[in-house]
């Protein structure tokens, strides 16, 4: 499947699949933590609405604990991968494999909108994400933990209305965090938070995601968010994977440090090519 | 009967006690101007009795046990028409909702019905049912069943598609969708609805009674027409215009309860 992946970077080093596993074991701080991510392979995905083909055969490795970052132009297909790789939608052809067998509550999206129930409190909210498992014994302390843990602790008992747009975004996180999933898809969730909590929040993705070892998939249209997260960043062209550049950076990262921004430049000036070779853009 | 009006709105943070006398003071001045123009004369009693008289024969009525006995016949056909129809309108108003084929079966009919003016039917209904209790529930029954059908339906349809998906994704069962999203997203409007139905209910009552009956409140009025008791005329009609506020008021009630968690009802 390796030759199936395209580097086309040619300012980026090659990326071996034994280095970046190597990579993803060194970036991980607790190693018992990072048995609780699940690996991916996706091979040859495809997905078509109609006549319309977003995914053109996309194949991936995503090793265990990977904090991976899929960036693209609107309409490239990124969100429509990261719905696929949740189970949002039912590819056309080819196949999403977990390297382990998984429960529903194992694989957890957010959302760019919170999609918190307004007529539920906070704590009931997360609730909601443990799924079956909510007439369990240790419900309530459990997604009381979740809430300490995006620092919510204090706003158990408020309506989501009251709350701001930061605030809601962390419920969801801790309604996602609360049946503790071993993968955690991202999709935008911080496209509309003004640019201070933006920060606040990509810091706050990082710890939980250090502290629980999951493995991370971030759609963003944000290339410096995607540089200061994650591991490795996917460019997603025309459906397919055009460039798998790995962050070599350690953490926790300075935002705005020379190297990142070097990064950033070129999968940027990738983008912007690509841009320019497609007309009517 | 917008439906997108009568959704709760942000209003202006909730007053102090005092104020909230402030409603009543136009009902009292109106009452005032009243009193005070059949005192002077300017409006003969023949007209208009005044309130004082008004009242004084609600007074004589209520000492018989007339009143009484007249607002309970009314009240509880109001209630048990209401039940049925509201009931039945609310159980289509689920499942054209919740089912595609239900929909596709019923919708187009009751949207024709919906057309007919359900006073309209008054002579065929004294035909089949003559001038029984059961003509009159009839008649509620259709009048508020249009309302809560069609705000059930319109509550349900346009219950935010993401929430249903996000409970999807959290491995909600069909039941619990319903409970948990469904339904709550739905409330503000099935209560806009509530709120129209009775505003229908009263009405379809007194048109009903005036027509055909021998009991409740529109008969009364139509009782003392015939003996010219103008003061019992205008007490039977300020009486519908209090018990249309009480069930306002009632439902305005449950609203607050239930949907403590909209911003509209949150108190500042």
């Amino acid at each position: 499947m390796q030759e199936a992946l395209r580097f086309q970077s040619v300012d980026v080093e090659p990326v071996d699949r034994a280095g970046m596993l190597t990579q993803a074991r060194l970036v991980r701080r607790g190693s018992d933590s990072a048995a609780r991510g699940l690996s991916l392979t996706i091979r040859d995905l495809r997905k078509a609405f109609g006549d319309n083909e977003v995914l053109r055969g996309v194949d991936l490795h995503i090793p265990a604990g990977q904090f991976v970052a899929i960036v693209g132009r609107s309409g490239c297909g990124k969100s429509t991968l990261l719905r696929l790789i949740a189970g949002l939608e039912v590819a056309t052809a080819g196949s999403i494999a977990f390297g382990e067998e998984t429960r529903a509550q194992d694989v957890r999206v957010m959302f760019q909108e919170p999609r918190l129930l307004p007529w539920a409190r906070v704590l009931a909210n997360v609730e909601v994400g443990l799924g079956r498992e909510r007439a369990s014994a240790g419900a309530q302390a459990r997604a009381e933990r979740a809430l300490v843990e995006v620092g919510l602790g204090d706003k158990r008992g408020q309506w989501p209305s009251v709350l701001s747009g930061g605030q809601k975004q962390r419920v969801a996180l801790a309604r996602a965090l609360v049946s503790q999933p071993r993968v955690l898809a991202f999709d935008e969730p911080l496209g509309a938070l003004d640019a201070l909590t933006r920060i606040s929040m990509q810091r706050l993705l990082e710890r939980v995601w250090r502290d629980q070892g999951f493995t991370a998939i971030l759609v963003t249209h944000d290339v410096s968010e995607a540089v200061a997260l994650a591991d490795r960043v996917l460019v997603i062209e025309d459906g397919r994977v055009a460039q798998d550049v790995v962050v070599d950076q350690p953490r926790p990262r300075r935002r705005g440090s020379a190297e990142l921004a070097a990064l950033e430049g070129e999968i940027l000036s990738h983008l912007l090519e690509g841009n320019e070779d497609t007309p009517g853009l | 009967m917008s439906l997108i009006d009568s959704f709760p709105r942000v209003r202006a943070p909730k007053l102090p006690r005092v104020d909230g006398l402030i409603p009543w003071i136009v009902p009292l001045a109106i009452i005032l101007v009243w009193q005070l123009a059949c005192v002077t004369g300017f409006v003969p009693a023949r007209v208009l009795p005044a309130p004082s008289d008004v009242a004084l024969a609600g007074w004589k009525l209520l000492l018989s046990g007339e009143l009484i006995k007249n607002i309970w016949v009314s009240f509880w056909r109001a209630s048990i028409g209401f039940l049925i129809g509201g009931s039945i309108g609310f159980a289509f108003g689920l499942a054209n909702g919740l089912s595609q084929l239900s929909a596709k079966l019923t919708d187009t009919t009751l949207q024709m019905v919906r057309n007919i003016p359900h006073l309209a039917l008054i002579p065929l209904v004294i035909l089949w049912f003559g001038i029984d209790e059961s003509a009159k529930l009839f008649l509620v029954a259709l009048g508020v069943f249009f309302p809560i059908y069609l705000n059930a339906l319109h509550g349900i349809r346009t219950v935010d598609p993401q929430l249903i998906e996000m409970g999807r994704i959290y491995g909600m069962t069909d039941g619990e969708l319903f409970r948990r999203v469904i339904f709550p997203g739905a409330l503000p409007s099935i209560f806009a609805g509530l709120r129209f139905a009775l505003g229908i209910m009263w009405l379809t009552l007194i048109v009903a009674e005036t027509i055909a009956a021998s009991s409740g409140l529109g008969y009364m009025a139509m009782q003392a027409r015939e003996f010219m008791l103008i003061d019992v005329v205008v007490l039977s009609i300020l009486i519908y215009a209090v018990l249309g506020k009480v069930a306002d008021s009632a439902s305005r009630a449950l609203e607050r309860l239930t949907l403590s968690w909209h911003p509209a009802f949150q108190k500042k």
